[in-house]
Formats: C-alpha cells, sequence, structure tokens
C-alpha cells in the first residue's frame, strides 16, 4: 500500500475557538504538516483520559482546502454528548489535540469535474458545505450552484454573513436559507421544511437541472432530502451524502 | 497524549467489550453513502458469478424457501459505534453455495448492490456461517435504510462490509477494492485490529 495513503494520529494545536451560534463553536486546529484535503473530507478527533479510555469521533472540514495547515472544524453541542461538550466546555487555544485524517472520498466536491451542483445542509451539516462553496469562490468556480439551508433558528444560520456575501458577489450562487422553527417576524425567507417545491423553485431560477447533488445533515434529514432529489429525478450516482447524527 | 479535563461521558459497562476506539450506540444509526435505492421485491433476485459465469440466481421467493440462519452479534460501524445483541435471520452463504451445489471456491469475493455500491472480502470470511443474506432484524423485516430488503450480513468485520441492498456476488481470484475501499479504507475491516484505514 502506499505509505501517503496511510494515515497515523498526529496532534493538532487549537490556535483559534470562535462561538458561531448558541449550539456550535468553530474551531482552527493546526496540523503539525500538511493540510492538503478535498473540500467533504473529515478529520477523525481523538481524546484520551488520564486513565487511558478513549473516546473518537469525525468532524468534518469547514475551511477551504488550500496551501494552508490550519483547518477550520465546526462541533455542534450535543446534550450529553462525549466529544462535543468537551469540545464546548474544556478546549481552548494553545491545546493539543490528536486527530488523523484528511478521510473519506465519496462526499467530495471537485471544481474540475462539476457543471452544476445543488448543496442541501441541514443545520451543523453546514459544516463540509461551506467548505465545498469556500473552495468553489475562492478557485472562481462559477458552475450554477444552489444552497439550500435548512435551520431551527435564525441563530441558527452559521456562516450568514459570508453565504450573504457569496452570493452577493457570485451571479451563479444562490442561496436559499429557511427557518423550520420560530422564525422571527422580520425574516422575509422560508420558513417550512424543505419539501420538492422548494427544489423545484430553486431549480426553475437557476435554469439547470444539477448534475451532482451533496446533502449534508442529521439521518434523517438526509434520508428524506436524498428520496426528494430521486423524486425530482436525479440518478442514485448522483446524490452524494453525509450523515452527522442517528 | 491525555487530554486534560477529559474523563468520558460514555463509560457504559458493556455486556462484552467493545473493539477499540468503538463506542455503544443503543440506537441503530443509518449510515450510507447515497440515497435508499427503491427496490422491487417482485423483480428481485441475487445471483453468485464464478469465474464469470453464473453460478445460481435466486429470488426472493426461492431465497425464503432455503434453511434459514439466525444470528445473534454485536455490530461495529466504522464511524465508531457499536451496538450490542442484535438479532438477524437470513441464509447463510454456505446454504447457498450447497443448494447451487458449488464447492466453496477460494480468494476473494466482490459484493454488488442496487445503487452501484460495491465491497470485498475473502472468500473464507463468508464461510461455515460467518456470513449470511439477511433478510430479518430483530424479528422484522429489514427496513430498506438499513439494507431491507437482503443485505450481505458479515458481522466479524466492520459493517461497511456487510453491503446493503445486495444482489451478487462475484468470486475472484484477487482482492480488488471495492467502493470505500478505493477511497482509503481498509481492505479487510477487523474491528478488534481497529482496521479502519488504508496502513492501519
Ligand atoms: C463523517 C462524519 C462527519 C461529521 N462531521 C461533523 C461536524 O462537522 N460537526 C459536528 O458537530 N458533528 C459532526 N459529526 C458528528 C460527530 O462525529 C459526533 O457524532 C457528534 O459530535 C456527537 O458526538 P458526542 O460524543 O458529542 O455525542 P455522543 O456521546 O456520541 O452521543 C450523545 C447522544 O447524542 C446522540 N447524538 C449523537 N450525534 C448526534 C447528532 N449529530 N444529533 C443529534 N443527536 C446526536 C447520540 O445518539 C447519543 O444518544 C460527523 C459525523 C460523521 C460520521
Amino acid at each position: 500500500m502506499p505509505s501517503q495513503r496511510e494515515k497515523p494520529w498526529r496532534v493538532a494545536t487549537v490556535t483559534a475557538v470562535k462561538i458561531a451560534s448558541t449550539r456550535v463553536k468553530l474551531f482552527t486546529l493546526e496540523l503539525p504538516s500538511g493540510g492538503n484535503f478535498k473540500a467533504g473530507q473529515h478529520y477523525d478527533v481523538r481524546l484520551t483520559a488520564p486513565d487511558g479510555y478513549q473516546a473518537q469521533r469525525s468532524y468534518s472540514l469547514a475551511s477551504s482546502p488550500g496551501d494552508t495547515n490550519l483547518i477550520e472544524i465546526a462541533i455542534e453541542l450535543i446534550d450529553n454528548g462525549e466529544v462535543s461538550s468537551y469540545f464546548h466546555d474544556s478546549v481552548e487555544p494553545g491545546q493539543r489535540i490528536e486527530i488523523r485524517g484528511p478521510i473519506g472520498g465519496h462526499f467530495t466536491w471537485k471544481p474540475s469535474h462539476t457543471k452544476s451542483s445543488i448543496f442541501i445542509a441541514g443545520g451543523s451539516g453546514i459544516a463540509p458545505i461551506i467548505s465545498m462553496l469556500r473552495h468553489r469562490y475562492a478557485v472562481k468556480n462559477n458552475s450554477p450552484a444552489v444552497l439550500l439551508f435548512s435551520v431551527r433558528t435564525e441563530d441558527d444560520i452559521l456562516y450568514r454573513e459570508e453565504l450573504e456575501s457569496m452570493s452577493d458577489n457570485d451571479p451563479s450562487l444562490q442561496v436559499i436559507t429557511t427557518i423550520t422553527r420560530g422564525a422571527s417576524k422580520d425574516w422575509i425567507g422560508n420558513t417550512r421544511r424543505i419539501d420538492r417545491n422548494m427544489i423545484d423553485s430553486a431549480l426553475v431560477n437557476t435554469g439547470v437541472t444539477p448534475e451532482s447533488a451533496y446533502v449534508c445533515g442529521g439521518s434523517g434529514f438526509v434520508e428524506s432530502m436524498a428520496n426528494t432529489l430521486l423524486d425530482i429525478g436525479l440518478d442514485f450516482k448522483q446524490i452524494h451524502i453525509e450523515r452527522f447524527g442517528p | 497524549m491525555i487530554n486534560d479535563n477529559f474523563f468520558g461521558r460514555r463509560r457504559s459497562t458493556p455486556t462484552r467489550p467493545v473493539p477499540p476506539g468503538q463506542y455503544l450506540e443503543d440506537g441503530f444509526p443509518v449510515l450510507s453513502a447515497g440515497p435508499t435505492p427503491r427496490v422491487d421485491i417482485s423483480t428481485w433476485d441475487f445471483s453468485i458469478e464464478i469465474a464469470g459465469e453464473i453460478a445460481g440466481t435466486w429470488s426472493w421467493k426461492s431465497l425464503n424457501s432455503l434453511e434459514q440462519t439466525d444470528m445473534h452479534t454485536d455490530i461495529h460501524c466504522v464511524t465508531k459505534w457499536s451496538k450490542q445483541d442484535t438479532n438477524w435471520r437470513g441464509v447463510a452463504i454456505d446454504t447457498l453455495l450447497a443448494d447451487a451445489q458449488i464447492s466453496p471456491p477460494d480468494g476473494y469475493v466482490m459484493a454488488y448492490c442496487d445503487g452501484g455500491y460495491t465491497t470485498n472480502v475473502p472468500a473464507k470470511d463468508l464461510m461455515d456461517g460467518k456470513g449470511i443474506l439477511a433478510h430479518t432484524y430483530e424479528n422484522e423485516p429489514l427496513p430498506a435504510e438499513h439494507g431491507g430488503p437482503v443485505r450481505l450480513f458479515i458481522p466479524h468485520l466492520y459493517l461497511w462490509k456487510s453491503a446493503k441492498w445486495i444482489r451478487r456476488l462475484r468470486f475472484m481470484e484477487k482482492d480488488e477494492p471495492g467502493f470505500w475501499e478505493g477511497y482509503g479504507y481498509h481492505m479487510y475491516g477487523d474491528p478488534w485490529l481497529e482496521q479502519r484505514y488504508t496502513g492501519d
């Protein structure tokens, strides 16, 4: 086996922690070397207790692939979550964390291979998708793209300003956000769950049938979105999915 | 490397140990790379291919008419969760080979599925009751999102080897990577050796 494919555990240093919403924090990690990856991939993280007990979890890379050994991960606090609550409660800049990666290859977006894309994110499922959109923006890829982003409350709209500025500056990108619970009176966007109608009208506006679809979020969300994409006529092989939770 | 202030909240006392790096899950999370395929049981069939020839084909009905095998076992997903004491029913690969009057070939097997998923396993890992075509989970028809109507089930390996929506097993002399294996996941996938990725 080629050795560059091996994924040894390495120690990364946390360089920044940012509160992104009530439930999500962004962590910037500095890798000892080589930050190369494909947008959509994830890293595994391993925590070790003083008695040797260990826990591992996966976190998608939210940053854009590029010439840097800094990576960003977005971690949602899960009630009683073993690893997410440790990150939220105890991880501060300067701390060291064991990581291995990058991992995964099916749920990846490459500018060279893509004519048009639809991205569908539920909550923290935006993490690998913002990486794809950042990458797309950085390389000035202007293949038509639509993002449908479903969140519970306005506070959960991660990367809001960045998404707005990307779509303002890039006519080939359309961003549609929907707030499924408790939208304020001032919210002028959608307030229902993403359904076939919402996808259909987004695609009518862009005028293209997407060549590839990327869906990420909780398992139930992903299952129902993938089904809807099959319903509107996408082929099985065009639909890429990543499930975060049960 | 020890993480300050990390003590671990999920230290349940399992009935049996779990493999390294795994935690116990009560639910049954769903993992797959694409949508759940829509399988029509009336036209569904399963076949075994050896040396380029179809050596046996079974319909849903003929599969159910064969001797059924129960498995009570723990399962381990490479995304880190394990689940203990699960109950499965299906048809042993041994039973299928006997039904088709084939002597168990050596070498490797590629599993092919609805939706285009593939995965590779050594042939011997399917024999002697180690691999079944499962259609029943906890006395209910296997739900589609967990691979129903029929999935390959090889619980001593990570669950990605237990290919959902199975349609064909192809015996081959040399090992070849399947879907995840081509993306850097381990060719064998023994959870007890923590063979998650290439080189593990
Ligand atoms: C490929 C991959 C990429 C991932 N990327 C990200 C990411 O970018 N950001 C991120 O926040 N998470 C991501 N996850 C999920 C992450 O790996 C953990 O599962 C999550 O952080 C919960 O871990 P925990 O130890 O805090 O909770 P646990 O202690 O494992 O679980 C506590 C309880 O919460 C439930 N639970 C676990 N996860 C969720 C969830 N997501 N939603 C609701 N309930 C849940 C469990 O079933 C359990 O009952 C990813 C998962 C995978 C497989």
